[in-house]
C-alpha cells in the first residue's frame, strides 16, 4: 500500500514532537494505547488563563498513520479553547489525511489522546481547588 | 527514483537472467505438451521436463522419479498433508506439526481437524526450535504423519531435521518437511536425513513464480499420496494437469545453479548477514535478534528494534525493501504468530523487521542499509513515548496501559 501525500508529509516533518513538563499545573498529559497493541500516543497540552491551548506536543509509538494523526491533532488544537478542541472528531482526521479503513483506529487513538490530555488537565485543576480548599481550612483546632 | 535495495528475498527472489535464458525457448517455439507422445513437440518438452527432474533431484539427493511437479510450495504442502492423511486414514488419524509452520501447513492441518483428524501442534523454544523429547512424547501408535519445516521463513531457524528423520524412521512414521526456504540454500540429503516428503518452490531460488515440486520417497518405505487434483493422471497420478514446461525448466535451472554456487554463496551471504547485524547492534541500544544465531539459514536476520513500530520503520527506509512482523502491516491487526510462538512479547513483535538477503545483494548495499536503518530508528525513537519512558527508568512492563 502506498502512503498518501499528507501522511508522508506529517511522517517526514512531524509537527510538535516533544514533551511538556508533566508537573506544570497548566499542562495536561494524555497517554493512550498500549505497546502490546502496537500503538501508544502521548499528547500534551498547555493552556493559558483563559483555558486556551497555547502549546501542544506529542510522542507516538505506532505506524506512520498514527504518527501523522497525532502530529495533525497537535497542529489543530493549538490556539483552540478546551471546548473547541473537544469538538475534533477522528473522522475529521481520517478525511484530512485520507486514511484507508485499516488505519481508522489510528485516528481514533489521536482523538482519545486529545480527550485524555484535557481530562487530565481538568482533574489536575479540580485537585488544585481541593488542595486550595484544604489549605484554607482552619488548622488551629488540631 | 532509484529502485530500493531488495532485502526481502524470503518473500520472493528476482529471476536469475541465466534461468530466464534457459526458459525462453520453452516460451517461444518449444511449446509442446510434455504428455504428447506422438510428435517432436511433445518429445522435446518431455525431455526438458526430465532434465529438470534430474536437476532438482540432484540438489536433495533424491531419484528423479521421486519428484512431482506442482504449482509451488503451497500446493506441495497441501498434497503432502492432505494426500498422506487420505491415503493412510485407516492406519491412524493423528498428525504432528509445530507452531511456526507456514500457513500452507497450518491451514491444511486445520482443515483435516474439521475432517476428524487430530493434530498436535508442538511449541517451540525461544530460538524457534522444537524439543526432540517433546516430539518423541507426542508420537502415538495412530500417528501417521510428522510435518516439520526445514528452515523458517520469518526467523531463519533450522529444525534438527536429521534427528527428526531418525526418530520418525524408528517409529515407522512418515516425515514431511516444508523446505521452501532451505532448498538450494543449505545442504539437503533426503537419504541421510530420513525425509519422506519435501516441498520446494522455484521463486525462492531465483526461478519463476508458479512452479514447485514435491519429493515423494519411492523406497524404504514406498510412500503413497492421494491426489488433491484429479484428472489426466500426470505425475504418477499424484498431480494431474498439463505440465508448466517453462516453469519446470526454470525450476531445474535454478536448482542446478543453487547447487553449484551453494558453498560460496552461503559463505558470502552469512558474512553479509553478520555484517548487517554487527552494524545495527554496534550503533543502536535495545535491539534484539529473533531466532537461533547458530542453527539458521545463511541470509535471514530478524531484529526487534525496541520502542519503534515496524511499519513506521519501513516507511523511513525509503530505499530498502524489507518486511515486518508488526500487526500494523497485516490486515488481521495481529502481530506475527511466529514471533509469538517464540515467546517474543507483542510489543517487540510490533517492532520487528525481517531482512532476507539474496544472490544479488552486494556489500555496498548492506552498508547503505545499515546507515538507513540506524538513522531511521534513531529518528523514530526521538518521537517515541516508550523510548522516553525507558530513558526515565520506567519499567514498561509494569505500566498500567489503557488497553483499547
Ligand atoms: C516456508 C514456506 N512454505 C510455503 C511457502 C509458499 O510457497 P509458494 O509461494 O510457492 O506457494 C512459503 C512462501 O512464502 C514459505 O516461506
Ligand atoms: S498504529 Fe498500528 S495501524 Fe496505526
Amino acid at each position: 500500500m502506498a502512503y498518501g501525500e499528507k501522511i508522508l508529509d506529517h511522517y517526514n516533518q512531524p509537527r510538535n514532537v516533544g514533551s511538556l513538563n508533566r508537573d506544570d499545573p497548566r499542562v495536561g498529559t494524555g497517554v493512550v494505547g498500549a505497546p502490546e497493541c502496537g500503538d501508544v500516543m502521548k499528547l500534551q497540552i498547555q493552556v493559558d488563563d483563559d483555558e486556551r491551548i497555547v502549546d501542544a506536543k506529542f510522542k507516538t509509538f505506532g505506524c506512520g498513520s498514527a504518527i501523522a494523526s497525532s502530529s495533525l491533532a497537535t497542529e489543530w488544537i493549538k490556539g483552540k479553547t478546551l471546548d473547541e478542541a473537544l469538538t475534533i472528531k477522528n473522522t475529521d482526521i481520517v478525511r484530512e489525511l485520507a486514511l484507508p479503513p485499516v488505519k481508522i483506529h489510528c485516528s481514533v487513538l489521536a482523538e482519545d489522546a486529545i480527550r485524555a490530555a484535557i481530562a487530565d488537565l481538568k482533574t489536575k485543576r479540580s485537585g488544585q481547588q481541593e488542595d486550595a480548599a484544604l489549605d484554607a481550612q482552619p488548622t488551629g483546632t488540631k | 527514483m532509484k529502485s530500493p535495495i531488495y532485502l526481502d528475498n524470503n518473500a520472493t527472489t528476482p529471476l536469475d537472467p541465466r534461468v530466464l535464458e534457459e526458459m525462453l525457448p520453452y516460451l517461444r517455439g518449444k511449446f509442446g505438451n510434455a504428455a504428447s507422445r506422438s510428435h517432436k513437440f511433445g518429445w522435446e518438452a518431455e525431455e526438458a521436463v526430465e532434465k529438470a527432474r534430474h536437476q532438482v533431484a540432484g540438489l536433495i539427493g533424491a531419484g528423479a522419479k521421486e519428484i512431482i511437479w506442482t504449482s509451488g510450495a503451497t500446493e506441495s504442502n497441501n498434497i503432502a498433508v492432505k494426500g498422506i492423511a487420505q491415503m493412510y486414514r485407516e492406519k491412524g488419524r493423528h498428525i504432528v506439526t509445530q507452531a511456526t509452520e507456514h500457513k500452507a501447513i497450518l491451514d491444511p492441518c486445520k482443515y483435516l481437524e474439521r475432517e476428524g483428524f487430530e493434530v498436535t501442534v508442538l511449541p517451540v523454544g525461544r530460538n524457534g526450535r522444537i524439543d526432540l523429547e517433546q516430539l518423541r512424547a507426542s508420537l502415538r501408535p495412530d500417528t501417521i504423519l510428522v510435518s516439520l519445516m526445514f528452515g523458517n521463513n520469518e526467523i531463519g531457524t533450522l529444525q534438527p531435521i536429521k534427528e527428526i528423520g531418525a526418530l520418525c524412521k524408528d517409529k515407522g512414521i512418515i516425515f514431511h518437511t516444508d523446505a521452501t526456504q532451505a532448498f538450494g540454500k543449505v545442504p539437503i540429503d533426503v537419504e541421510a536425513m530420513g525425509i519422506d516428503l519435501l516441498s520446494a518452490s522455484a521463486h525462492k531460488i531465483y526461478g519463476p513464480k508458479g512452479a514447485g515440486c514435491l519429493y515423494v520417497r519411492r523406497r524404504n518405505p514406498r510412500v503413497r499420496c492421494e491426489a488433491v487434483l484429479h484428472g489426466g493422471g500426470h505425475e504418477r497420478g499424484m498431480r494431474s494437469g498439463t505440465l508448466n514446461v517453462p516453469g519446470i525448466v526454470g525450476l531445474g535451472a535454478a536448482a542446478a545453479l543453487a547447487q553449484q554456487e551453494m558453498p560460496s554463496e552461503s559463505q558470502r551471504l552469512s558474512g553479509l548477514r553478520d555484517r548487517l547485524w554487527e552494524g545495527l547492534r554496534s550503533q543502536l541500544v535495545d535491539v534484539y535478534r529473533n531466532g537461533d544465531p547458530e542453527h539458521t539459514l545463511p541470509a535471514t536476520l530478524n531484529v526487534s528494534f525496541a520502542y519503534v513500530e515496524g511499519e513506521s520503520l519501513m516507511m523511513g527506509f525509503e530505499h530498502i525493501a524489507v518486511s515486518s512482523g508488526s500487526a500494523c502491516t497485516s490486515a488481521s491487526l495481529e502481530p506475527s504468530y511466529v514471533l509469538r510462538a517464540l515467546g517474543v512479547g507483542d510489543d517487540l513483535a510490533h517492532s520487528s523487521i525481517r531482512f532476507s538477503l539474496g544472490r544479488f545483494n552486494t556489500a555496498a548495499e548492506i552498508e547503505e542499509a545499515i546507515v538507513q536503518v540506524v538513522g531511521t530508528v534513531k529518528r523514530l525513537r526521538e518521537m517515541s513515548p516508550l523510548a522516553e519512558m525507558a530513558a526515565e527508568g520506567i519499567d514498561l512492563s509494569k505500566v498500567a496501559w489503557a488497553q483499547h
